[in-house]
């Protein structure tokens, strides 16, 4: 059975171990269109984008080898940024993108298109990769680069184009392992959206952690970049050294309300307080800074046994006030989250089911159980889509395929192009089937 | 497919015209439901039935033949059903009551309704379980009764059928585990409908919306069994504890 980070929707299928590109073209030509084949990687997805239920999922995490050729990562699908992390930081490398966890595939990083605390400055992930290699639905191998159709369409397509093999990502040279970080707390919601506007520029890394609880906004403003030697203080070792280390795990069984308003509100006071009202120039290590939640291994436990879901929108810098709306009104549907991260995205990729492009985009984990959240959720798809945003589908596990292709206005382009990738129609995911993404797809 | 907030986007009805399925599928988030399929005896309930959901919005609602007690034709009714698009929740809920009194002079009827009842239900489950477990999800919900736990001298020809239908449907949900799919069984007591209209009412009766949202909550819950009301659950196992000299002298 396969769930998403979520913990929703489990599904059944067959899980089939790839090691080579020639296993994974093996499999793709033995599939059949009616319950189809998709890869997965680390299932770090929250809904069911990594499922296929009753059909054939590859585990690409057997394929995980990389190498580094100066500031070019040479990686299998299946690579994790983990791995990847632990061997180019020592030599002086970092990723170009990394998302709150490290345990994500290079694959399932260029077909969610993800995207970090740098996207204001640096764009997505898929904007970062020079070649990939794509075995397409008839078992071609198609090697393949930005400006071409394939290209285009696999970048963000959710693996439904094809299984990525093997990815070309530019790296970004760094001279030490810390990060000199900014803090900056401010007591409601305008004012830290008015910090961000003002000073997101002046940092390659900008996030805040907003109080979903506090019905002024109040939240925490973190942003930096890599410390250059000159900013560690002077004795210090090794400057490269990197050694990220799971500190605490989260027992296996929660009970479903563990995490409620009282906990919450506890954890959101805690947070809120422990931050400085302001400081500058702290240095602190990758993990701390990017992979806090790492740090506490299987913690999408703590919502028990009904799961989470993560509800992710991006709308354009004129429709700014859908963030406090948004906020309201899962602050009214009881919604406690402790997990809510604001952060102003620069412009998009030209991929047709990219997610990121210019403005405001929020992410609020909200346990499943809560069931007025479905009729929130739904008329807050309608806000959001009418102000001209659209949702994440890494992170859905809920919406509607109305709400899907009012937010992709490039959905037609992308399943012409996915129906030449695919003649067959063999890739298939629960949340494809649950969207009708691959509609009018052939045969 | 059931999204994270438990919306589904179709479901199959077997006993299209029962007023149990009736009221879970009005008591069921259906924001997403695009496709129900009602299948059962032809009749002016089922037809109203069908006007009812596509007047709520549902873009496809289709009315199909289907008689429990014709099982060979079990196997083309489940599979065209399933071949036009997966299928998120199947209602088990056709069902025959009968007359005690009429059928214990009249073995041939009540086979009749043994056949209905279990042996259709036994046909119908397993073509259901085969293409549940194809698809790799979804959940069957299977319309059991309180009659079942322990046959009452009044109605034990219809509570044997359901006792056989109870047994039948844990076991399937058993052989189900893993397979994505899942089996739902609900034991409603006595609820007020057509079925049991000038019946005495037995007590903790209940009417089929009470029944409809318990039905809803224990599909969000992932729940495998459960009661209608819930109260009857510890009533049951009482009355199951019972030395059979006492239950025989019971009323009713």
């Amino acid at each position: 059975m396969l769930t998403g980070w979520g913990r929703t929707s489990p599904t059944a299928a067959t899980l089939c171990a790839v090691h080579d590109e020639a296993d994974v073209v093996d499999a793709v030509g033995a599939a059949t269109p009616e319950r189809g084949i998709l890869a997965r990687g680390l299932g770090r997805s929250y809904g069911d984008s990594a499922q296929d239920a009753g059909g054939i999922v590859l585990d690409m995490t057997t394929m995980s080898g990389f190498t580094r050729d100066g500031s070019t990562l040479r990686a299998q699908a299946g690579a994790s940024l983990d791995d990847v992390l632990r061997a180019i930081v020592p030599e002086g490398y970092f990723v170009p993108v990394t998302p709150g966890t490290r345990f994500v595939t290079v694959g399932g990083a260029t077909a969610a298109d993800i995207h970090g605390k740098n996207h204001h400055v640096e764009g997505s992930f898929g904007a970062h990769v020079r070649r990939m290699r794509v075995v397409t639905g008839t078992g071609e191998v198609v090697e393949c680069a930005p400006g071409s159709d394939a290209f285009a369409a696999t970048v963000g397509g959710m693996g439904l184009t094809g299984v990525i093999t093997e990815a070309q990502v530019d790296l970004l040279p760094i001279a030490t392992s810390r990060m000199r970080v900014d803090t900056e707390r401010h007591a409601d919601l305008d004012a830290l959206m008015a910090a961000m506007t003002q000073g997101d520029h002046q940092y390659r890394y900008s996030v805040a952690w907003v109080d979903s609880l506090s019905p002024a906004g109040r939240g925490v403003l973190t942003r930096g970049d890599h410390a250059s030697l000159a900013d560690l203080p002077a004795g210090t070792d090794d400057p490269l050294a990197y050694d990220p280390r799971p500190r605490l795990g989260a027992p296996p069984w929660m009970p479903s309300g563990a995490l409620n308003r009282a906990s919450t509100r506890a954890f959101n006071e805690a947070w809120f307080r422990r931050a400085p009202r302001e400081r500058r120039g702290e240095i602190t290590s990758i993990p701390a800074f990017f992979h806090p939640l790492d740090g506490v291994r299987h913690w999408n436990r703590v919502y028990g046994p009904r799961g989470f879901l993560q509800y992710q929108f991006v709308v354009p810098d004129d429709a700014s006030a859908l963030v406090g709306l948004a906020l309201q009104r899962l602050r009214e549907a009881g919604a406690p989250s402790f997990l809510t991260v604001l952060k102003r995205f620069g412009p998009g990729h030209d991929a047709p089911l990219s997610f990121p492009m210019q403005g405001w985009t929020l992410a609020a984990d909200i346990p499943a159980r809560i069931p007025a959240l479905r009729d929130v959720l739904d008329a807050l798809d309608g806000e959001v889509i009418a102000a001209g945003g659209r949702h994440y589908l890494a992170k859905d596990s809920r919406m509607s395929a109305q709400t899907l292709s009012a937010g992709y206005p490039q959905l037609a382009r992308w399943r012409a192009m996915r129906d030449a990738l695919d003649p067959r129609g063999v890739f298939a995911s629960d949340q494809a089937r649950r969207l009708g993404l691959t509609l009018g797809s052939a045969p | 497919m059931i999204n994270a907030v438990g919306q589904a986007q179709s479901v199959l009805v077997l006993g299209g015209g029962s007023e149990i399925a009736g009221a879970i599928l009005r008591a069921l988030p259906a924001a997403r439901l695009q496709r129900v399929v009602l299948a059962g005896r032809r009749s002016s309930v089922m037809e109203e039935r069908a006007a009812e959901l596509r007047g709520r919005g549902i873009a496809d609602v289709e009315t199909v033949d289907f008689d429990a007690r014709d099982t060979a034709s079990h196997g083309a009714i489940i599979d065209a059903a399933f071949d036009a698009g997966d299928i998120d929740i199947v209602l088990l809920a056709f069902g025959v009551l009968g007359d005690q009194e009429a059928l214990e002079s009249d073995p041939a009827a009540a086979v009749d309704l043994v056949t209905a009842n279990y042996v259709g239900a036994v046909s119908v489950g397993l073509h259901v379980a085969r293409r549940l477990r194809q698809q790799g999800h979804g959940r069957l919900v299977v319309l059991s009764s309180v009659a079942g736990d322990r046959a009452r001298r009044a109605n034990y020809i219809y509570g044997s059928s359901k006792a056989g239908l109870d047994a039948f449907a844990q076991g399937l949900g058993d052989a189900l585990a893993g397979s994505g799919a899942s089996v739902l069984v609900v034991r409603p007591g006595f609820v007020r409908t057509t079925m049991t209209q000038g019946m005495s009412e037995a007590p903790f009766a209940t009417d089929a919306d009470a029944v409809a949202a318990i039905v809803v909550a224990a599909l969000a819950k992932g729940r495998e069994t459960v009661y209608a009301p819930a109260v009857l659950r510890p009533v049951m196992a009482a009355i199951k504890a019972l030395p059979r000299g006492v239950f025989r002298r019971l009323p009713g």
